[in-house]
């Protein structure tokens, strides 16, 4: 048995040591908020926060994280979605099919708490993750929102 | 009233059923009638026990939340939100409590499908059934109305709703919908029912906030690859890299060992696939898997040898007729001025952001499927042909989408997921495709090539215009009974005499617009925007080519081959004015910002659009802005639509950027977004979305957008470097100016 720190809770799984994290939050521990894209850290979907850290799950052998690591997923970002960034998403009707949202949200959060007050070059370098629905104007316009400026370009 | 004679019509075969219901997207609409959705079998298999359904369309409960059914597929783009409008709308409930669901394909046919068509694309969710939805929500009202009259025993004229409200007027009694749908369900539907005018709309046409946000939020949303059933199994799977390559052997022994490992079965004559009790298991169980293939007759195709095929036909003398006005080979022959230019356009994978999934539990009695699917008929149709079971002895549970743009319409991956279930009866089996099978089994978007002639006289004018357009057609690799003689109907978007599927709106003297149809054995697919995609870029690259040949200004020369098409000018006269044509546009970071148009109609709309780019010195391009206008006649939902014509940039510039899947060996080169890049947020423009809405007409919104987003950046880049980019992707494409 190993045991990761998820969402505030110890929680015990089996798994390969190779198995990612991913696959333990999803397969082991049914929290399907966090999802699989590509499999090789390239569209973000995968994002959950290690010790604030946002980290693409996808790629990290759930045996390398530490159990005393807290491991924040989407559905532990705040009770009720009351994350600022969940709230700014919902007042902007932000997304489309919905998938790369858990993801999207979580690297926005894990930006405004590094920083609150991102420049678009900020949000540029940060906001990685792939939409093929075309959310990216209004991602952009909520995390300034949710930084507090109002009303986005 | 009912609601399906629109869509019902005799005669169509099973197999034509099977066949046309596989249609995602395009401009084939075909009537149905289905042969085996008997009484009988609605007696045999009823429709589950819901809430009052007042009809088909509206089920209201006692606390008054209203259940709108949609049976299109939410995948995005805003239908589910956009159907239930209308339908509330017209059934004047209290917007704030709609609530939307599904019902299932087999319901459908045991109810002689009276929710009408599944199939969602083609941008048609909305203008395909906007007249029974907006019915189906007028007949519950007028029932509903009728209930509360008979209880109150007064005429039921005198009544009026509002917001779920029923008021007698001469008394100034009152009842809720909810209290009245139990009595309403049971009154005979009226036969003929009014609609509103548009112009009277309280919930239609406003840009109320999307149904479907809250569980995207917090990671609740049940997409098809989140599904949980208990007892369920995991499946990854391997086709035959190869198309048209089979399956020769495997080597289950050599993986029996591994951890949670199942079964190893064979999948059709092509696949094999690792059942294990996690997919992580199941995927890395089969990684490891030795399988031999018999890569079949295509193992030497290149891209090499697919361009050479495609470009014999651009001068061969067999070609379909898609449109022809005069003699357009004669009066370019005769011109005193010639130009031409050939063009291409690569295959794409759709790269949805969920890979192609499905759910099934098999027993030798029934088999069911939950999937994200756009077209849950089809999917059905898929089960059953695999399950080898009647249709009324299969369903299909639609899940929420990641993603479709035209790739959940075919079904491919459903018929493996249920012979993969059909060899564990009883175990209800998740298959999951890897991105890297996702990237090497898709559904293409088409490879053509194209030849434009032109021929102009002294003054510069075009005296005659030849459109040669080689490759691919979408009907002939998924659908080939809906040929036409040969002709695929498809092709033609936005090159039409006339129709809703796209216009050619530019009028020349002669015109000969034709099709030399060469199918590689690259599977195509139904690929948002479809061929108006790469027909927009020929055509509005080449018109800004005659300009500058005939130093004309681009804008200047649409509105007069525009002269006749007033939709057409009013959107381009649009994003002209915004963007500011005809004044320099500012630096951007010490860079020049040039300007390139579009516009075209298609999907039954008027687009274009306005780029702004700069390219610096070491030829890296810049899109710095998009003013893009559309005119769908009717808005359901104007914020909706915004976010349509956004996401269409993000998904057209992906392609023009990046889109390109190369074959060697007969398969597909790419894997994965590694090297299959789309377009990310650093490189996402700022997009200006115009709304135009003329009324009068239902056009998509989905779709059409996508066209222009290319050729108004080829022809920016054109102004910007002198260069005229006629190949894409653009990555491989040097922008270092000429």
């Amino acid at each position: 048995m190993a045991s990761l720190n998820v969402n505030g809770t110890q929680r015990e799984f089996q798994a390969e040591a190779d198995t990612p994290l991913l696959w333990v939050l999803r397969e082991q521990l049914g929290l399907t908020g966090t999802k699989y894209g590509c499999g090789i850290a390239q569209c973000g979907a995968c994002t959950v926060h290690i010790d604030g850290v946002p980290t693409r799950s996808c790629v990290r052998p759930a045996s390398t994280v530490a159990a005393t690591e807290k491991i924040v997923t989407i559905e532990g970002l705040a009770p009720n979605a009351s994350h600022p960034v969940q709230k700014a998403w919902a007042a902007l009707d932000v997304p489309q099919c919905g998938f790369c949202q858990s993801g999207m949200i979580m690297a926005a959060a894990a930006l405004l708490k590094d920083k609150p007050k991102p420049s678009d070059a900020d949000i540029d370098a940060a906001m990685t993750n792939i939409c093929r629905c075309g959310t990216y104007n209004r991602v952009r316009a909520a995390i300034k929102q949710a930084a507090g400026g109002g009303a986005a370009a | 009233m009912n609601t399906s004679t629109a869509i019902t019509k005799p005669g169509l075969s099973r197999r034509r059923f099977i066949g046309t219901s596989a249609l995602t997207a395009g401009s084939l609409v075909v009537g149905f009638h289905v042969p085996f959705a008997s009484r009988a079998l609605a007696q045999s298999n009823p429709a589950p026990a819901l809430a009052p359904e007042v009809n088909a369309w509206v089920v209201i409960k006692p606390d008054d939340t209203v259940v709108i059914r949609v049976a299109r597929s939410e995948m995005g783009q805003g239908t589910l939100t956009g159907l239930a409008q209308l339908v509330a709308e017209e059934l004047d409930c209290d917007w704030s409590k709609v609530t939307t669901e599904y019902p299932t394909p087999a319901t459908n046919l045991a109810r002689n499908r009276v929710w009408g068509n599944f199939s969602t694309g083609g941008s048609r969710g909305v203008r395909e059934s906007n007249d029974y939805v907006r019915k189906g929500g007028a007949a519950a009202r007028m029932m509903l109305v009728q209930a509360a009259a008979n209880d109150w025993k007064v005429p039921a004229a005198e009544c009026s709703t509002a917001a779920g409200t029923i008021t007698h007027q001469p008394s100034g009694r009152t009842t809720s919908y909810g209290k009245v749908a139990g009595a309403a369900a049971k009154l005979t539907p009226p036969t003929e029912v009014a609609l509103k005018d548009p112009k009277d709309w309280k919930i239609a046409g406003k840009p109320v906030k999307r149904l479907d946000t809250a569980p995207k939020l917090d990671g609740s949303q049940v997409f098809g690859m989140d599904l949980k059933l208990t007892g369920m199994l995991n499946a990854a799977v391997k086709d035959c890299p190869v198309f048209g390559g089979k399956l020769k052997s495997f080597n289950a022994a050599a993986i029996a060992n591994r951890p949670g490992v199942k079964k190893v079965v064979a999948v059709g004559d092509s696949g094999v696939a690792v059942i294990a009790d996690t997919w992580w298991r199941a995927k890395t169980a089969l990684d490891a898997l030795p399988i031999e293939w018999d890569e079949g007759p295509n193992a030497k195709a290149s891209s090499a040898t697919i361009a050479a095929f495609l470009k014999e036909g651009l001068d061969a003398p067999q070609a379909v007729v898609g449109n022809e006005s005069g003699d357009a080979k004669a009066a370019i022959a005769a011109a005193p001025r010639k130009l031409e230019a050939v063009y291409s356009y690569p295959y794409q994978n759709h790269a949805t952001m969920e890979v192609m999934n499905a759910t099934v539990r098999y027993t030798p009695e029934r088999c069911e499927v939950w999937c994200p699917t756009q077209n849950g008929e089809a999917a059905l149709a898929a089960a059953a042909e695999a399950a080898g079971l009647p249709p009324a002895k299969c369903d299909v549970y639609k899940l929420n989408l990641g993603g479709g743009f035209g790739r959940r319409g075919a079904h491919d991956w459903v018929t493996q997921a249920v012979l993969i279930a059909k060899q564990m009866p009883g175990t209800p089996i998740k298959m999951i495709w890897s991105r890297e099978e996702d990237m090497a089994h898709g559904k293409y978007h088409p490879i053509t090539q194209c030849k434009m002639s032109a021929g102009l006289d002294a003054q510069g004018n075009v005296t005659g215009l030849h459109m040669r357009i080689s490759g691919q057609s979408i009907v002939a690799g998924l659908l080939p009974q809906n040929l036409v003689n040969g002709r695929d109907p498809v092709v033609f978007q936005g090159l039409n005499p006339s129709g809703t599927e796209g216009r050619f709106s530019y009028k020349v003297p002669a015109l000969l617009i034709d099709h030399a149809m060469r199918n590689p054995h690259v599977p195509p697919g139904f690929w948002r925007g479809v061929n108006l995609n790469h027909n927009a870029i020929y055509v509005e690259s080449f018109i800004d080519e005659i300009a500058f040949e005939t130093k004309q200004d681009p804008l200047a020369l649409r509105r007069k081959l525009l002269a006749d098409s007033p939709r057409n000018l009013a959107v381009l006269n649009a994003v002209a004015e915004r963007a500011g044509w005809g004044r320099p546009a500012p630096d951007v970071g010490g860079q020049k910002v040039y300007r390139g148009l579009a516009q075209i109609m298609g999907f039954g709309s008027y687009v274009a659009a306005c780029a702004e780019v700069s390219v610096n010195d070491a030829g890296e391009l810049r899109i710095h802005r998009i003013v893009a206008a559309t005119d769908p006649g009717h808005a359901v939902n104007p914020q909706q639509i915004a976010a349509q014509v956004e996401g269409s940039f993000a998904y057209g510039l992906s392609a023009a950027l990046y889109g390109g899947c190369t074959v060697k060996d007969g398969r597909i080169e790419q894997s994965n977004f590694s090297d299959y890049p789309v377009l990310q947020m650093a490189q996402m423009p700022k997009v200006e979305a115009i709304l135009l809405p003329s009324g009068g007409f239902w056009g998509g919104v989905g779709e059409p957008t996508i066209a222009v987003a290319a050729p108004a950046v080829l022809n920016a880049i054109f102004a910007a470097t002198g260069k005229r980019i006629r190949d894409l992707p653009l990555k491989n494409q040097s922008l270092r100016r000429a």
